[in-house]
């Protein structure tokens, strides 16, 4: 004998879940979980350093670091006074709420303001997967091009904020910012834009205010 | 895509379900995959057979060698500015009726657990316990 039972359930149902259990729990807390996500190389560790040189006094922050070649960013975070940890992703592509929660409650969290996810470098998967973030910001590189919101419109139109990086070299490509912002504005109408060059400290305050004013 | 991770989390959920009603074993895991969700359905049945045939441990007996049944759903767009319906994969954002991009995507990016198809016998000291448990309608 045989029997059929109907779930009629979302794949993505469960990590839903565990993401806003998840979500609630770091409120309660009084940390502030930003999810970060990029393409490799788009310059998410030297935004993250001067963050945390800005600001760390002020706002602890805690890195979770998603990528599993090496712990050489984890060492120049720590170096810098922030808490961090490396969390292996077994080879998956992005992270889900279950290893996000196991790789956050790894560290010692008390006094812990912000903590930053630092995700897989791919601008595909991480967009379809809750983290249990209370922020999804993306970071896109000068050099990537002004028209990248064109070929990974899910990322952009889920983001709450998109900050563009490396500002002092625009003039060596041909990226536009006003183009760049208008195809992002018509994918997400609300989004926060920051445009800022890491290296110099130009419009690191704007970024650094938004967090201020999203801590619990 | 991302087609292992979500054949883990289909597992689990599905074993999940079949535990709940005590079932012995699951022979076929249908699931609804709409045509632009991202996923490929060829992909998706190898890393299944993959999945439900792990040696010892890491697969649950209960899923072991469960049959994958794909259906797709068709991705149809809705345009808002003449309010007809066209095919997503054919035409993509713009309209193909009114030449409108007021359009979004009715149906097509569904990933949805359907329905599983579970042997109904018990094995005799699970259904023992069963009875004892189970509380009687009067008292419950």
């Amino acid at each position: 004998m045989a029997r059929v039972i109907e779930l009629h359930k979302s794949v993505t149902e469960s990590n839903d879940r565990d993401a806003e259990a998840l979500r609630n729990e770091l409120k309660e807390r009084g940390v502030l979980l930003i999810n970060l996500m990029s393409s490799p190389g788009s310059g998410k560790t030297t935004l993250l350093s001067r963050t945390i040189s800005d600001i760390n006094d002020e706002l602890p922050i805690a890195v979770l670091e998603a990528d599993i070649e090496s712990d050489v960013d984890a060492v120049k975070i720590e170096a810098l006074g922030a808490k961090s940890i490396q969390v292996h992703t077994d080879g998956m592509c992005h992270m889900d709420a279950g290893m996000t929660r196991e790789g956050l409650f790894g560290m010692d969290l008390s006094g812990t303001k912000i903590a930053f996810l630092e995700n897989v470098g791919n601008l595909i998967c991480p967009a379809e997967f809750d983290t249990g973030a209370h922020k999804n910001v993306m970071i896109l590189s000068v050099p990537e091009g002004d028209d990248k919101p064109l070929k990974y419109p899910l990322m952009f139109s889920m983001c709450d904020a998109l900050i563009i990086t490396k500002m002092d070299t625009k003039d060596f490509f041909t990226f536009d910012l006003d183009t760049c912002i208008s195809h992002v504005k018509k994918l997400n109408p609300d989004i926060f834009i920051f445009p800022v060059s890491a290296k110099t400290g130009d419009g690191m305050k704007e970024w650094e205010e938004y967090l201020k004013k999203e801590v619990f | 895509m991302h087609e292992l991770s979500v054949v883990f989390s289909v597992i689990k959920d599905c074993v999940e379900v079949a535990k709940e009603n005590n079932a012995p074993h699951i022979n076929t895991v249908t699931i609804q995959l709409g045509k632009v969700s991202g996923v490929i359905p060829s992909y998706l049945k190898d890393c299944w057979k993959w999945a439900v045939s792990r040696k010892g441990d890491k697969t649950d007996d209960i899923i072991r060698g469960a049959e994958l049944i794909v259906e797709p759903i068709e991705a149809i767009t809705f345009c808002e500015n003449c309010k007809q319906t066209y095919d997503t994969i054919k035409y993509a954002k713009v309209c193909p009726h009114c030449g409108s991009d007021n359009t979004y995507l009715y149906q097509g990016n569904e990933f949805l657990i359907k329905e599983i198809q579970v042997d109904d016998e018990m094995p005799t000291e699970f259904s023992d316990q069963i009875d004892e448990d189970t509380p009687s309608p009067v008292m419950g």
